[in-house]
C-alpha cells in the first residue's frame, strides 16, 4: 500500500492546497511543503529499510509490489512496483518537489492554492510514471502529468520575450508531448493486440508483454512508437522544439520540475520499457540513437553558447546533457547505464540549482537577459559563488556528481563505440565554454548598473547549500546510488549482450 | 397482430409518445411552464425505467429490432433528453413567447430517435428519421425573433430535405434491386448480387445519413446551425440526433454486406479521414464556443466512423462506449454554455471572451467545463480517454493504420483549440463580465445535473468497468 500512498499523497495534498487558499496566503505553501516532505520521507524510509543486495544477473528485483484489477475487459491491472531505480527517482521527485515549493515561496503571489494544486499534481503524476508496471497505467500517468504542467506554464509563466507568449510555449509543450504520447499509445495497443492474437488474452502487464512474440515486420515500428514518445520528452534534437520555450516561460518551480524530473521520466521510460520490451530492435537501432545523442550533445552545447537569456542557456545545456544519457542507454554497457543513472541524478541537482539561481536573480533584477546583467559579482553577495559551484558541476568538474556520471558513460561506452565517445567528448569542451560564458556575462565584465542587491535569505541559502551538498556527496561517494540501481543496469546490459554496435562504429585497436 | 409482449418491448417509445400527447392536451388546457417540464421529465424517467423490462423480453414488433444496440442507444437517448429538458427549463424561463411547446417538440423528436435506433425496415428507418428531424427544425428556430435562430432552422430544414432526398433515392435503388425493404431481406438479397446499383444505393444512403452526422464534405450546415439554435436545441441536436443517426448507420453497415465491399470501405475510410482532420482544422481558430463545439463534434464522428469501417462485434462495443463518453462530455460542455446563457436573453453567450476568467467567478462551473474539455481532448482519467482508447484499439486490431494515424493527427490538432478554451477560463478577467451564470446556478436542478454529469465523466474515466461490462453484455446478445 505504500506505493499507492506515494501516488495519492501529492494528489490529495494538491486538493487540500486548493481549498486552503481561503485560510490565508501561507496555508497552501505549508501544506504543499509538508506533502512533498512526506513523500520524500516515505521514500527515504523505504530506501533505508530495504535490501538492495545484488540479485542474480538478469533478474528483476522488486522491493515493493502492489496490484489490483482495474479494467478486466482488457486485462488492465493497477500494477505498481518499485525497484532501486524507481526508488531513487521517487526520492528525487520528493526532494525536487520540496525545492519547487520553497523556490516559489515569494515568486508566486496570486492564485496560490491553485498553483500548488497544479504543482503537486505534476509530482503525483511523475511518481505514478516511476511506479507503474502496467503499460496502460504508465501511459495514463505519462499523459496526465501534462495537464497541470500546461497550466503551470500558461498561467504563472513569465510574460514572454518578443513574439513568444507563455501560452504559446505551454501549448507547444503540450502538443509535442501529447502527440508523441499517442504514438506510444498506438504502439502499446498494437503490442497488447499482438499478444491477444497469440494467446487469446488481453494484457497490458509489463512482464507478460515482455515475453510477447512480435512479428519481425512490426516490431521495429512499435519500438519507434515508444522511442519517439521518450525522445520528445528527453529531448532528442530533432524533437526538442518545445523545450527552450517551455523552460524560458515557465515559473522557476516549473523549470525545476521540467529539468529535474520530467526529462528523467523519458530516460526512465527508455530504461524500463523502451529497451527491455524490444531488445533486439533497440540493438539494431542503437547506432541511430547514438548518432542522435551525439547530435544533441553538440547541437545543445553550441546553441547554449549563443543564448542571451539565462534560462534558455540552461535549457539548451539540458539537451546536451541528455544526449549523454541517450548514448549511455543504447551503449549496452552496464557501466555506461549506471553512469546514465548517476548523470540523471546529478543533472537534476545541478540544473535545479541553476534554475533556482536564475529565478533568484530574476526576483532581484526582473530580467533574465544576460546583456542587462554584467558585473553582478560586486553587487550581489554569496549568490555568485554558489553559481560558480553549480556551473562547475554542470561542466563536469571532478568531485561533482556530473563528473562521475559523464566519466562512467564515456568509459563504459568506449568499449563498444569508441568513435562516439571521441566525438562526445567535444561536448565536454563546449560545456566548459558555455559555462564560462554564463559566469562571464552575468557576474563579470562591465558593470551594467550600480547599487548593491540583497543577498539570499535563509530559505534561499538553505536550498542552495542542500543541493550543493548533494552534488558533492554523490560526486565523492556514488557507491550507494550504484548499489541501489545495479539490478536494472545489469538487466539492460544483459539484453544487449548479443550484438553490439561495434560493427558500425569500429573497434578499439 | 401485435402481441402484448411485442408491445412491451417498445414500452419506452410508447411512454414517450403518450407523454407527448398528454403534454399537448395539458398545454391546450392550461399553460404552466414548470408543470410542463415536470411532466416531460416524468415521462422520460418512466421510459428509462421501462428499459430493463425491454431487455428481458426477446420479442420485437414487426419493422423493429429491439436488440442490445437499440437498448444501449435508447438509454442514452432518454438520458440526454432528460438532461436537455432540465437545462431547457432553466434556459426558457426568460423566454418571452410561449415556452411549453419546446418540450412537446423535444418529446416528439425523442420518440423519433427511439424508433430510429430500433428500425429493422427501411420504411421504419425513414419514419423514425423524419420524426426526429421535423421537430428539430422547430426547436432550432424556436427563438425565431433572433435572426440567427431562424436562419439555423431554415438552413437545417433545407439541407435536411436534400439529405432526405438522397436517402430516399438510395433506398429506392436498393428496393429496385432486391424487391424488399426489410433489412434482413436486403441482407439476404445483397449477398447474391452486389453490383453497381447496390453500391450506388448504399453510397446515397451514406450521403443522406452523412448530412445528419455532418461528415465532411457534408458538414457545411453544422457551425451555423450550432451557433444559431437556442442552446438546448443545440444540445439535443449534438447528442440525441447524432447518436440515433449514427446507430442506424452502424446497423446498416453491420447488416448489409455491400458495406464490407472494398469500394465502400475505401469511401468510408476517406470520409472518416477527411472528417477527423477537417473538423479539427476548421475548429482551430474559432472564437465562438458553439461553432467550435460544432466542429469538434464533426471531428468526433470522424473518429467514430472507424467503427463503420470495421463492422464487427468489437465495433458495436466501441460505438457504445464512445457514444456514452461523447454524450456525457457534450452534455457537460453545452450545459455550461446553456448555464451561462440562462435565462434566455436574446443571443446565447457563446463568444469565447465572455468565458475569460470564469474560474475566478464561478469556480465549479469552470471546473465542469475544464473536465468536459479534457474529456473532449481525450486526456486520461476522463471518460473521453476511454472512448479514444477503444477507437484506437479498434483501428489497431483491424490494422487500419491510416485511420489510426488520422486519429493521432486529429487529436494533436484538436488539443490546440481545446487548450485555448481551457486556459481562457483561468486567465485574469479584463473587467466586468457582460454575461454570467446566475449566482445560485449550482443550487438549482440544472446546476446539480451539470455537476452530476461532470462527475460521471470523471467516474467513468477512473472506473469504466461497469459501463464496459454493461455494453459488452448487450452488444454480444
Amino acid at each position: 500500500m505504500i506505493l499507492v500512498w506515494l501516488i495519492l499523497i501529492p494528489f490529495l495534498g494538491g486538493l487540500l492546497c486548493w481549498q486552503a487558499d481561503r485560510w490565508g496566503h501561507h496555508a497552501p505553501r505549508w501544506i504543499a511543503l509538508a506533502t512533498m516532505l512526506f513523500v520524500l520521507g516515505i521514500s527515504l524510509w523505504v530506501w533505508v529499510t530495504s535490501d538492495f543486495a545484488l540479485p542474480g544477473s538478469g533478474q528483476d528485483h522488486w522491493v515493493l509490489e502492489w496490484r489490483t484489477g482495474w479494467i478486466p475487459r482488457f486485462g488492465i491491472d493497477v500494477h505498481l512496483a518499485m525497484d532501486g531505480l524507481s526508488l531513487i527517482l521517487v526520492a528525487l521527485t520528493g526532494f525536487l518537489g520540496t525545492l519547487a515549493v520553497l523556490c516559489s515561496w515569494h515568486e508566486i503571489s496570486d492564485r496560490i492554492g491553485f498553483f500548488h494544486l497544479n504543482l503537486l499534481w505534476i509530482l503525483g503524476g511523475v511518481v505514478g510514471v516511476f511506479l507503474s508496471l502496467d503499460l496502460f497505467v504508465f501511459f495514463l500517468f505519462w499523459e496526465m502529468m501534462l495537464v497541470p504542467m500546461y497550466f503551470l506554464i500558461a498561467l504563472w509563466g513569465h510574460s514572454g520575450s518578443a513574439g513568444q507568449t507563455r501560452i504559446r510555449a505551454a501549448t507547444r509543450f503540450f502538443i509535442y508531448t501529447q502527440a508523441s504520447g499517442l504514438l506510444m499509445l498506438v504502439a502499446i495497443l498494437a503490442l497488447a493486440y499482438i499478444h491477444f492474437g497469440n494467446t487469446g488474452e488481453w494484457s497490458f502487464n509489463y512482464f507478460v508483454l515482455r515475453e510477447a512474440e512480435i512479428p519481425d515486420a512490426i516490431a521495429p515500428w512499435l519500438m519507434l512508437g515508444f522511442f519517439v514518445a521518450f525522445a520528445v520528452k528527453l529531448p532528442v534534437v530533432p524533437l526538442h522544439g518545445w523545450l527552450p520555450d517551455a523552460h524560458t516561460q515557465a515559473p522557476t518551480a516549473g523549470s525545476v520540475d521540467l529539468a529535474g524530473i520530467l526529462l528523467k521520466t523519458a530516460a526512465y521510460g527508455m530504461l524500463r520499457f523502451g529497451v527491455p520490451l524490444f531488445p533486439a530492435e533497440s540493438q539494431a537501432f542503437a547506432p541511430v540513437a547514438m548518432a542522435l545523442g551525439l547530435f544533441s550533445i553538440v547541437y545543445g552545447a553550441v546553441l547554449a553558447c549563443g543564448q542571451q537569456d539565462m534560462k534558455r542557456l540552461i535549457a539548451y545545456t539540458s539537451i546536451s546533457h541528455m544526449g549523454f544519457v541517450l548514448i549511455a542507454i543504447y551503449s549496452g554497457s552496464e557501466l555506461a547505464v549506471q553512469g546514465a543513472i548517476v548523470l540523471m541524478v546529478a543533472h537534476a541537482f545541478s540544473s535545479a540549482g541553476l534554475f533556482i539561481l536564475s529565478g533568484q536573480i530574476y526576483e532581484r533584477l526582473h530580467t533574465r537577459d544576460m546583456r542587462l546583467m554584467g558585473g553582478l559579482w560586486g553587487r550581489l553577495p554569496i549568490l555568485p559563488g554558489l553559481t560558480l559551484c553549480f556551473v562547475a558541476a554542470s561542466l563536469g568538474m571532478p568531485a561533482t556528481a556530473n563528473f562521475v556520471g559523464e566519466f562512467m558513460i564515456m568509459f563504459g561506452t568506449f568499449q563498444t563505440a569508441p568513435v562516439v565517445v571521441i566525438i562526445a567528448s567535444s561536448g565536454l569542451v563546449l560545456s566548459a565554454i558555455y559555462s564560462l560564458l554564463l559566469m562571464q556575462r552575468v557576474y563579470f565584465g562591465p558593470v551594467y548598473r550600480q547599487g548593491a542587491l540583497p543577498g539570499p535569505d535563509w530559505r534561499e541559502y538553505f536550498m542552495m547549500l542542500v543541493l550543493l551538498a548533494l552534488v558533492l556527496l554523490v560526486g565523492l561517494y556514488p557507491q550507494p546510488l550504484l548499489d541501489t540501481t545495479a539490478g536494472l543496469s545489469g538487466t539492460i546490459a544483459d539484453l544487449f549482450a548479443g550484438i553490439s554496435p561495434v560493427d558500425v562504429f569500429g573497434e578499439v585497436r | 397482430m401485435l402481441a402484448a409482449r411485442e408491445l412491451f418491448s417498445i414500452l419506452p417509445l410508447i411512454v414517450v409518445g403518450s407523454t407527448a400527447v398528454l403534454l399537448m392536451l395539458v398545454i391546450a388546457w392550461q399553460r404552466h411552464h414548470t408543470a410542463t417540464a415536470l411532466i416531460s421529465s416524468a415521462g422520460l424517467i418512466v421510459g428509462l425505467l421501462c428499459l430493463p423490462a425491454e431487455s428481458m423480453l426477446a420479442g420485437s414488433p414487426p419493422l423493429m429490432q429491439v436488440d442490445g444496440l437499440a437498448i444501449i442507444a435508447g438509454a442514452l437517448i432518454l438520458l440526454s433528453a432528460l438532461v436537455t429538458v432540465i437545462l431547457s427549463h432553466q434556459y426558457l424561463v426568460g423566454y418571452i413567447g410561449p415556452k411549453e411547446e419546446f418540450y412537446l417538440l423535444l418529446l416528439c423528436a425523442t420518440s423519433g430517435a427511439l424508433a430510429l435506433v430500433a428500425a429493422d425496415h427501411l420504411a421504419m428507418l425513414f419514419i423514425g428519421l423524419e420524426l426526429l428531424s421535423m421537430p428539430l427544425y422547430g426547436m432550432l428556430a424556436y427563438s425565431f425573433r433572433a435572426e440567427r435562430s431562424l436562419e439555423a432552422g431554415m438552413k437545417y430544414l433545407l439541407l435536411s430535405a436534400t439529405a432526405t432526398a438522397f436517402l430516399l433515392f438510395g433506398m429506392a435503388l436498393i428496393y429496385a434491386r432486391t424487391g424488399t425493404l426489410d433489412l434482413g431481406g436486403v441482407t439476404g438479397a445483397m449477398v447474391r448480387a452486389s453490383d453497381a446499383w447496390m453500391l450506388a444505393g448504399a453510397a446515397l444512403i451514406v450521403v443522406g445519413l452523412g448530412f445528419k452526422l455532418s461528415v465532411v464534405p457534408f458538414h457545411l450546415w453544422t457551425p451555423d446551425v450550432y451557433q444559431g439554435g437556442p442552446a438546448p436545441a443545440t444540445i439535443f441536436l449534438a447528442t440525441v440526433s447524432k447518436l440515433a443517426v449514427f446507430v442506424v448507420l452502424l446497423r446498416l453497415a453491420l447488416a448489409a454486406p455491400v458495406f464490407q465491399s472494398e469500394w465502400m470501405q475505401t469511401v468510408i475510410t476517406v470520409l472518416a479521414l477527411l472528417t477527423m482532420l477537417g473538423g479539427n482544422l476548421l475548429a482551430l481558430f474559432q472564437a465562438n464556443l458553439k461553432r467550435l463545439l460544432g466542429y469538434s463534434s464533426v471531428a468526433h464522428f470522424g473518429y467514430l466512423l472507424v467503427a463503420i469501417v470495421a463492422g464487427n462485434a468489437l465495433a458495436i462495443e466501441t460505438t457504445g462506449v464512445y457514444l456514452v463518453t461523447y454524450l456525457i462530455t457534450t452534455l457537460a460542455a453545452f450545459g455550461v454554455v446553456t448555464m451561462v446563457s440562462s435565462p434566455f436573453g436574446g443571443e446565447d453567450a457563446d463568444a469565447l471572451p465572455l468565458y475569460r476568467g470564469l474560474f475566478w467567478r464561478r469556480p465549479y462551473l469552470a471546473a465542469v467545463m475544464t473536465v468536459s474539455f479534457l474529456s473532449l481532448a481525450g486526456i486520461p482519467l476522463t471518460a473521453g480517454f476511454i472512448g479514444k482508447f477503444y477507437v484506437i484499439a479498434l483501428g489497431v486490431s483491424e490494422s487500419r493504420w491510416w485511420l489510426v494515424g488520422g486519429i493521432v493527427a486529429g487529436s494533436a490538432i484538436g488539443l490546440y483549440y481545446y487548450l485555448r478554451v481551457m486556459v481562457t477560463l483561468y486567465l485574469p478577467e479584463p473587467g466586468m463580465p457582460r454575461r454570467d451564470a446566475a449566482h445560485d446556478w449550482g443550487s438549482r436542478v440544472g446546476g446539480l445535473t451539470l455537476i452530476a454529469v461532470a462527475l460521471a465523466i470523471l467516474v467513468l474515466g477512473v472506473y469504466p468497468t461497469p459501463m464496459i461490462d454493461w455494453i459488452q453484455q448487450l452488444s454480444v446478445g
